[in-house]
């Protein structure tokens, strides 16, 4: 059931997105790389199918890499749920250009709706300020969204972290490409860099 | 502890010649989970200008930080023991599928004058695990082959997109023991 006054996902990554310049994104498994793709395929999009649990460990990878780029990982509540170590890891590496949003709809949207942790007991902002991430905070309006938007370009003032609580509906999906060597490839081409 | 002694003029020089390999293949980023075998070479690594070591929660994690680490243009290699690739699992399916160049070094256990069974199940499995990732196995045994097989396994994996473990043996390392 949907509750009342909570954010539409898909406003949510579209304004994340909407003036995003030479951000590299990364979706996480499920539908956040369904709204990065509804927001519009882009060269820097990162679509992840699988490697669950990975989404942020592979922002960090690519921060500490290219660490004069905006890097947004926007994943769900599932995905960071089962790699919240990984919020330990980025907090002591301190990558100040990488930035993190969970789009929290409290469920396994993916699998048939069941609930998850953050519906009753696990609260992952507190959980990335206790690892360490102390610019980590919760999200519920689209004036919030989008002071974040504009925050992920400072490349010297993070990591930094938003959980966004969003409507729990289920969207139609839009589906991009699942070609995974492609998708990397086609980041490392925008970046500059030739095939081996 | 292990058995080995660890006093700075009896140090095994193996763990140079590893860190001198990946020093001239442009290795950049080092994620690591603790563990005694690679201390020495783990020391290296955070003392070096060129390399990040990146100490993990848990050793999936290695695997797509170096997944992100590619895409962003870099190079990096995963420092674990043998226990730690059970961890692994799930996530090494990114490798094949993004195909990224991976590399990793793992320290053994369960084998070759192990004392604590609980170590074994994983490291008798380990090559077999590896293999039916899609991971190509080398192993050194002897400190004199360590560069050679180094050499081997970061030219496949880097020049030819092979991913490839490096399977460090007990019997190179040092069987661990307690001592009261």
């Amino acid at each position: 059931m949907n509750k009342a006054n909570l954010l539409d996902r898909r406003q949510v990554v579209s304004t994340l997105l909407a003036n995003r310049k030479d951000v590299v994104a990364i979706g996480g498994l499920g539908a956040s790389t369904n709204d990065m793709c509804a927001a519009g395929d882009h060269a820097r999009n990162f679509y992840l199918w699988g490697g669950m649990g990975g989404a942020a460990m592979i922002g960090l990878g690519l921060a500490l890499a290219q660490p004069k780029l905006p890097v947004l990982v926007i994943t769900g509540d599932g995905e960071m749920l089962m790699g919240m170590g990984s919020l330990a890891t980025i907090a002591l590496q301190k990558p100040s250009n990488l930035s993190i949003v969970v789009l929290d709809n409290e469920a396994y949207g993916e699998t048939g709706g069941q609930t998850s942790h953050t519906s009753a007991a696990a609260d992952l902002v507190g959980v990335a300020k206790a690892c360490g991430i102390a610019d980590s905070q919760s999200i519920s309006t689209m004036a919030e969204v989008e002071a974040f938007a504009k925050a992920v370009h400072d490349v010297s003032a993070g990591p930094r972290f938003a959980n966004v609580k969003i409507d729990s509906a289920n969207l139609e999906r839009i589906l991009p490409t699942r070609d995974g060597t492609y998708i990397v490839n086609r980041i490392r081409g925008d970046l500059g860099f030739q095939p081996i | 502890m292990h058995a080995r002694a660890d006093a700075p003029d009896t140090a095994p020089s193996w763990p140079d010649d590893i860190f001198a390999t990946l020093q001239r293949f442009d290795v950049r980023q080092v994620p690591y989970v603790p563990d005694a075998g690679h201390s020495k070479l783990i020391q290296r690594v955070l003392g070096s200008s060129t390399m990040r070591g990146i100490p993990l929660t848990t050793e999936e994690e290695g695997v797509a930080l170096l997944a992100g680490a590619w895409t962003g243009g870099q190079r990096g290699v995963l420092l674990m023991q043998s226990s730690g690739v059970g961890n692994c699992i799930n996530m090494l399916s990114l490798i094949p599928i993004l195909r990224f160049p991976f590399l990793t070094l793992v320290t053994m256990r369960g084998e070759w004058g192990e004392f604590n069974p609980w170590q074994v199940p994983m490291g008798s499995t380990t090559q077999g695990v590896f293999e039916l990732s899609g991971v190509q196995v080398l192993r050194a045994s002897h400190a004199a082959e360590v560069p050679a097989v180094l050499e081997a396994a970061a030219s496949q994996a880097f020049n030819a997109l092979t991913p490839t473990a490096v399977l460090l043996s007990q019997r190179l390392i040092g069987a661990k023991v307690f001592t009261k």
